[in-house]
């Protein structure tokens, strides 16, 4: 061990800083913190509210359609929770000294992303589990880590998000094995669905090590703690087993299990795509960002109506106050 | 007009006999609406059976740059524990 | 089968299903973060109640029914839900009127039934009464704010109340189904919570600096199986699985 306390007093506050984190002491809010930890937080919290915000619209489609009651009311019950999720997050986010609405002009306006995954349509109930089986499950790989993660609002906020995801999973594994013990048709419906989402998910992932540029800084912040490629891994050999439970065959020839890495090897991924999506041109891009934009446009004069009518009952509380 | 609804902070307690707790914040326009807007965001799971709402603006918090003044005064008062008091092995109930 | 006690249950059931279905198709796309939050728990209290009903309803009618081949699988006019419940989403106001003018409704009515001599009912209005309160408070809030708002609120939240107006005698019909059941004591005959409904909604609407519409002229048919143009689309959607993909389990 270092000794610390001699040379505490020659240590410039980035390094006391980075030395808290390295000890997994939490930083909180009023704390001094490195201009560019605060722009990677606002950057990695909001793009992840945003996300999970975005993440309610494909889903929030079936919600009118669920075949079942009892179906209806998960599914319901899942969007709801990611509309609380994105409000917890936005909620950390604003800890940094940025508002709700200015994080919303950056979605809005486009500067701010989120996962592109949710660009993708839609288009049969069996979606509805693939996306809880897959999109929720490589979520989890990702979030897991982050209840440790350096900031605190931001790890407070992933604890709660974990702890309620839990059913998220499980709720659309549970559609896609119903739909495997039924008909023919429902059965080609959840492979369709495996199909179609597969790819996708793995790039949910993040871009491969050697191109992805923030890894390194983030694992030092504890903003990742695993890099891309071994997320992907992790979730390729925890899915691939789950797949066969299924029955349903994974879209891809090359994948196989490889006796001397312990792991499977897997295919060629097309990031072709992935960029093609990311920057603005996959299938729903617009539908969802129109949608987003909408929603708030819409809700103007009800917000504003809500501030107008809490001024006037402050007004006449304090009159009758003065009035006594 | 275009104001924005105020940030509040949400205290719950989650069952009686425990203290309240800061449970995250959410946007409101009024206390009422900060209220229920709390007990659909953060007691959806019967996490609570009381919530409190503040402003968050009413918040005084303490600057964590002060923190050695504030906080490490207190560290070496250690005759403030029971530990730093000596008493024989046989002295019982104390 | 009862079938009077049957046509009962239904009458109950839809009402929540559809004013259910109506709140879901708003999630994600509402006026805050928060209020989504809220209308969607409102939504979910709804279709917990229809599934309560409808459990029961399948146990009436025996036959194999279940509470989902009762949601899903009736022709439009077989749905006894009033037509206030059915109305689209024009705008946050229309929803939230929407859901007042029947919330103050539902109330008056869970807190007769839960003495209903049919224990079934009995039960699932004890549950019901403490979701439905939340319901009345919140819609009601949103009708203050929005009619003492800005202008611009008041003017739409006015609008509203005019247009969904001419809906709210019909929840005071009574039908040959549960004009059956009344002297027994298992339904309640809802033309005598009419004076109260008034009562609390003018009330509401006068704090709210709302004008309480003076028409006279009312809209019926729901509970009799003739709807709006609007149920036959929401039913389209609903029961789209069910009707594209027959017969199966989901």
């Amino acid at each position: 061990m270092k000794n610390e306390s001699e040379n505490n007093s020659s240590l410039s506050l980035e390094e006391i800083f980075e030395q808290r984190i390295a000890n997994d002491e939490k930083i909180e809010p009023k704390d001094w913190m490195p201009e560019k930890y605060r722009k990677t937080h606002i950057r990695q919290i909001s793009q992840h509210a945003h996300s999970e915000i975005v993440g309610m619209l494909p889903e929030g489609n079936w919600i009118t359609r669920a075949p079942s009651l009892r179906r209806k009311v998960a599914l319901l019950a899942k969007v709801q929770d990611e509309a609380g999720h994105g409000l917890y997050l936005y909620s950390a986010c604003e800890t940094l000294g940025v508002s709700r609405e200015e994080l919303y002009e950056q979605l809005h306006s486009g500067k701010a992303k989120y996962s592109s995954i949710f660009n993708y349509p839609t288009i049969t109930w069996a979606d509805m589990g693939a996306i809880g089986w897959l999109v929720d499950g490589a979520a989890i790989i990702n979030q897991v880590p982050l209840c440790n993660t350096s900031y605190g609002p931001y790890a407070r906020a992933m604890v709660r998000v974990c702890k309620e995801e839990s059913f998220h999973q499980r709720q659309g594994f549970e559609i896609m094995l119903t739909l495997c013990k039924g008909t023919e048709v429902q059965k080609q419906m959840a492979q369709d669905a495996l199909n179609r989402w597969w790819w996708p998910a793995l790039m949910m992932l993040g871009p491969t090590d050697d191109v992805s540029v923030h890894t390194e800084q983030s694992m030092k912040w504890k903003l990742k703690r695993k890099t891309n490629d071994e997320l992907r891994q992790q979730f390729i050999d925890q899915t691939v087993p789950q797949a066969d439970i299924l029955g349903l065959t994974i879209p891809d020839p090359d994948l196989k299990w490889n006796e001397k890495t312990g792991h499977y090897d897997f295919g060629e991924i097309n990031w072709d795509e992935f960029w093609q999506v990311v920057k603005g041109h996959g299938p729903c891009n617009k539908e969802r960002m129109d949608a987003r934009v909408g929603a708030w446009e819409r809700g103007t004069w009800v917000r504003d109506a809500a501030m107008a009518y809490a001024e006037k009952q402050q007004n006449r509380k304090e009159n009758a106050a003065k009035a006594v | 007009m275009n104001k924005n609804w105020p940030l509040w902070e949400i205290f719950v307690r989650s069952k009686n006999g425990l203290e309240h707790r800061h449970f995250g914040s959410l946007h409101a326009a009024d206390a009422e609406m900060a209220l229920e807007n709390a007990r659909d965001v953060y007691t959806r799971r019967s996490e609570g059976v009381s919530i409190w709402v503040v402003e968050s603006k009413y918040i005084t918090a303490s600057n964590p740059e002060h923190n050695g003044e504030l906080f490490e005064p207190a560290q070496d008062k250690v005759y403030r524990h029971p530990t730093f008091y000596d008493l024989p092995d046989d002295v019982k109930h104390m | 089968m009862k079938t009077n006690l049957y046509n009962y249950i239904l009458e109950l059931g839809d009402n929540c299903l559809i004013a259910g279905q109506r709140l879901g198709e708003l999630c994600g796309h509402g006026p805050s973060l928060e209020t989504d939050i809220a209308c969607t728990n409102i939504s979910l209290d709804l279709f917990g109640q229809t599934r309560s009903y409808f459990q029961y309803a399948a146990d009436v009618k025996g036959d194999n029914a279940t509470e989902d081949s009762i949601a899903f699988l009736r022709y439009e006019q077989q749905y006894k839900n009033v037509l206030l419940v059915e109305q689209p989403n024009r705008d946050f106001a229309y929803t939230v009127a929407r859901q007042y003018l029947f919330d103050v409704f539902h109330l008056l009515l869970l807190e007769k039934l839960q003495f209903s001599q049919d224990m079934t009912l009995s039960a699932i209005a004890k549950k019901s009464i403490k979701e439905v309160s939340y319901h009345v408070r919140f819609s009601g809030d949103w009708i203050k704010r929005l009619g003492d708002g800005t202008d611009e609120s008041h003017e739409k939240m006015q609008a509203a109340i005019n247009d969904l107006w001419t809906y709210t005698n019909e929840l005071f019909e009574v039908t040959e189904a549960a004009k059956s059941l009344i002297d027994d004591g298992i339904a309640i005959d809802a033309a005598t919570l009419k004076e109260s409904y008034y009562e609390k909604v003018s009330a509401l609407l006068e704090e709210a600096t709302l004008t309480i519409p003076e028409s006279k002229y009312f809209q019926k048919g729901g509970k009799s199986g003739v709807h709006t143009e609007h149920l036959g689309y929401l039913l389209a959607d609903m029961q789209y699985m069910q009707r594209a993909y027959p017969n199966m389990t989901w």
